[in-house]
């Protein structure tokens, strides 16, 4: 059993885990997702809910299309990944509808663009339809986990110096205010999220020089 | 005849795609390189928006809504499709693309050639499936109305990656710090950018 695990679990198998957490990111290296990670990262509630469905979206669709890689007819294969994607996404969205109505609400349209949300489509055209089912459940988590990493990442910052809370509690002491401090309402619009991500960009470039684009 | 105009203009500035929404950023983002591709994709989301969004209007009107079905028989009025929306909207835009992409390489090589990749890539365009979503909060009263809203957001995307491709063929040589350049420094200036478009918040029309 122990040989086993060790197999599932060997070092190319962890890189796929691993990697999109930082040398080939979803969003600040590949470009993928970005539009979703902007427009819900005000709080980090609905990050975190998005984060959840995204993993499961992404795994889930990343075995399905590569259990059926070797059945599709490569001309009709976005029709195809997109019927796939639709269907998990229609789940999420009415399990959220039946258990955490609020949060549904604030996600609105966003769950359902998880179906046009690149970084699926673009993990299942890169990778799921040419390798096996493990694999490719691996590299869909692993980068549903890059892509939430960034999410909570800026939803903490936008939400600690926008509204002064984390999860919708005040966590800033009242002192602090009366010192003269004020939370700075621009972090709470959505523009701020695009600076924060390209600040986090250079942060993460300037440590991690390979990934310097050359012009 | 005046509604149509104020719906064209708030698709335009004030509802914009990009700047408001923020959807189609990953398209926006990856292919605003240069100012020709940008040029290219711009048009061909113009084109599929127009197209997708009164046909989506038409489906969530006469299919999908509660009560929708009733122009076939009345005994449909407790029918509710609606959680069906999805598979539709999307079935819908990635037929399109596919019609148009066949269309534009039937009728005009050159431009087929010049679009490429970027035809295809439209399918998984958010723009493209928000723009047939928003149309379900929103109370168009006909189907010219939900054309104009899609013609309309479409322009507004084409300007958006216009002006981006345009800021980004500039700073090529601009002395940028070296871990900002590329993709950190764009997405500064798209920060910037929407901003400078939250001015058009405040006006109703």
């Amino acid at each position: 059993m122990s040989k086993d695990k060790e197999k599932l679990f060997s070092k190319k198998n962890r890189t796929l885990l691993t990697d999109p957490l930082d040398d080939s990111n979803p969003i600040t290296v590949q470009v993928l997702g970005v539009c979703s990670a902007l427009a819900i990262t005000v709080k980090l509630e609905p990050a975190v809910v998005m984060t959840l469905s995204v993993i499961f979206v992404m795994g889930s669709s990343n075995m399905i299309i590569s259990i059926l890689r070797n059945i599709i007819p490569n001309r009709i294969r976005i029709i195809v990944q997109l019927v796939v994607i639709a269907f998990l996404v229609a789940l999420v969205d009415q399990f959220l509808k039946a258990y955490a109505y609020d949060v549904s609400k604030q996600l609105s349209i966003f769950i359902g663009l998880i179906i046009t949300n690149c970084i699926v489509m673009g993990r299942l055209e890169a990778f799921a339809l040419g390798n096996g089912v493990w694999k490719s459940f691996l590299d869909g988590v692993g980068n549903a986990l890059g892509y939430g990493w960034i999410l909570i990442v800026v939803a903490f910052i936008r939400e600690l110096f926008g509204s002064g809370e984390l999860f919708g509690i005040p966590v800033i002491p009242e002192f602090i205010y009366e010192l003269g401090y004020r939370d700075n309402g621009l972090m709470l619009l959505s523009p701020m999220a695009l600076i924060v991500v390209g600040v986090y960009i250079w942060i993460q470039r300037y440590f991690n020089r390979k990934l310097i684009e050359k012009d | 005849m005046e509604d149509l105009l104020n719906i064209f203009v708030k698709s335009i500035f004030i509802e914009n795609m990009v700047f408001a929404y923020f959807l189609g950023m990953c398209s926006f983002l990856a292919v605003s390189k240069t100012v020709k591709t940008a040029v290219g994709l711009g048009y061909a989301v113009i084109f599929v928006l127009t197209i997708t969004v009164p046909i989506n209007y038409l489906l969530n009107e006469y299919l999908l809504q509660p009560g929708a079905l009733t122009w076939i028989s009345p005994e449909y009025q407790e029918v509710d499709l609606v959680f069906l929306t999805f598979i539709m909207f999307i079935a819908v835009i990635a037929s399109m693309v596919q019609l148009v992409e066949m269309i534009i390489e039937k009728f005009s090589p050159r431009l087929y050639n010049d679009l490429g990749i970027f035809l295809p890539l439209i399918a998984v365009n958010c723009a493209i499936l928000g723009g047939s979503l928003f149309i379900q909060t929103k109370d168009f009263i006909n189907v010219f109305e939900a054309s104009v809203y899609g013609f309309g957001s479409g322009i507004g995307w084409f300007l958006a990656i216009l002006a981006i491709g345009s800021i980004r063929e500039k700073i090529r040589y601009s002395n940028i710090p070296e871990p900002l350049k590329g993709l950190g420094i764009t997405f500064i200036i798209c920060g910037l950018m929407a901003f400078g478009f939250m001015s058009f918040m405040g006006i109703k029309i």
